[in-house]
């Protein structure tokens, strides 16, 4: 699963797609540890923007919660943004919602960074 | 075949307190608003019918003991948590003066799985014939111990009933008295084992005290084949996921949106949520099993998966 992303300020938002599921996980968890070094080395937050995802097992909701995990340890941050309706019902039923921080929208996701990354995003 | 299920928590016995029964009083009182009954039954129908089953009823506290009834004459049960003592008190009514023989299956040894053994009616009787089965070396010692001084005042050889420990191994059926039985090691402190039953053609997986990680495939495979086409899945689901996989990692226990997914890998057609969190009161069990139920209904492939959660007391028809 390709990762592709866009800075805003303080704060890197990656984009996967399609399903997340026992299937791609492991693949997933390397490329959002690949990701996460990358913050780590720009001082930047990553919002994970879930608009992509159709759907999300446990396993893949593991790959997130090791990710945050990592994030915890270099002082830095993960937060969840956009999940379609049925991924937003998923975190919710598995819990998750109370372990990452989940907006609505990637911008609510920037501002809880900082306003600097709200502006950049909507200036494009 | 009945499933009859007499004890559902996990780790230890938990009981209503008297706030939980005002609590339950106070919610069916509001939710009767005004509503007149002319007669106890119909204030039974209606709570019965119209309330919520966590303020009409309780999960209920007993630890794990669950009791297949097979229609052949002998006993069998898994794992002697709290509720054996009732279970101990149904086969004594069942039987009168006739002696049982019961055959006991064991997840492992930790205390909440053997509590309810020492008040075990049927033990104390002479002529009761007892098989404790299971893959652990320390089986009959556990057993033992908790007889021995200081923890009880009687010791294991004042019991009446005749009791033998029947080692089994894991991956390798075993026949007893009609039931087909095949124990699976599970990932637990000090190891636990998961057992499918085949009787009648039937078929019923009891894992309770296991941790489904789902993150290594051979192993996922190895408990989706054990799970498979299985009309009754007894599962832990101690936790929300979120919990399983965060603060209470390695803890040796599952959630429910795990119990879905191995289900719905598997081609079983019922899933049982088991082991309840004693934390959690009536209303939080009843959350966690409408999530499940939201889960299946939103990942659904071409069976559904029916999804109960167990109380004390349940009894299920195969």
């Amino acid at each position: 699963m390709p990762l592709s992303h866009r800075s805003y300020g303080a704060a890197r938002v990656v984009s996967p797609r399609g399903r997340l599921d026992h299937d791609n996980c492991e693949g997933f968890q390397r490329d959002l540890a690949a990701q996460l070094d990358a913050c780590t080395q720009e001082g930047a937050a990553l919002v994970l923007d879930m608009s992509g995802i159709e759907y999300v097992s446990s396993a893949g909701l593991r790959c997130l919660m090791i990710a945050a995990k990592q994030a915890a340890t270099r002082a830095s941050r993960i937060v969840v943004a956009s999940p379609q309706p049925v991924v937003a019902e998923i975190l919710q039923i598995s819990r998750f919602n109370l372990v990452l921080p989940v907006f609505g929208t990637t911008r609510e996701a920037l501002a809880s960074i900082s306003p600097q990354a709200a502006q950049a995003f909507d200036k494009g | 075949m009945r499933v009859r299920f007499w004890g559902t928590r996990g780790s230890i016995p938990v009981a209503l307190t008297a706030a939980d029964i005002r609590d339950k009083l106070a919610r069916a009182l509001v939710a009767a608003s005004g509503r007149r009954f002319e007669s106890y039954g119909e204030a039974y129908a209606f709570a019965q019918e119209a309330l919520p089953f966590s303020v009409s009823h309780s999960f209920g506290g007993h630890t794990s003991c669950v009791e297949f009834e097979t229609g052949h004459a002998e006993y069998f049960v898994c794992d002697m948590g709290s509720g054996a003592r009732a279970f101990g008190e149904h086969i004594l009514a069942r039987q009168g003066e006739r002696p049982a023989t019961v055959n006991v299956f064991m997840s492992h040894v930790h205390w909440d799985h053997i509590m309810g053994f020492p008040f075990f009616g049927p033990a104390y009787v002479p002529g009761t014939r007892i098989r404790i089965h299971g893959c652990h070396d320390i089986l009959e010692h556990a057993f033992r111990l908790q007889q021995s001084p200081p923890c009880f005042p009687v010791s294991f050889e004042q019991l009446g009933a005749t009791i033998e420990f029947v080692r089994l191994a894991a991956g390798k059926p075993f026949h007893v008295s009609g039931l087909s039985v095949t124990p699976q090691l599970q990932r637990h402190s000090g190891d636990s084992y998961g057992y499918r039953f085949e009787i009648g053609g039937r078929s019923i997986v009891y894992t309770t005290d296991s941790e489904h990680k789902l993150e290594d495939r051979v192993q996922t495979a190895a408990i989706v084949a054990f799970f498979r086409d299985a009309d009754l899945v007894i599962f832990d689901a101690m936790y929300s996921l979120a919990e399983a996989i965060s603060v209470k990692e390695d803890w040796g226990h599952s959630s429910n949106v795990v119990g879905v997914e191995l289900c719905q890998m598997a081609g079983a057609k019922h899933l049982v949520l088991f082991h309840h969190e004693p934390a959690n009161s009536d209303a939080a069990i009843e959350g966690a099993l409408r999530d499940a139920r939201r889960l299946e209904e939103l990942t659904r492939g071409a069976q559904p998966l029916r999804v109960s959660a167990a109380h004390d007391g349940l009894e299920i028809d195969l």
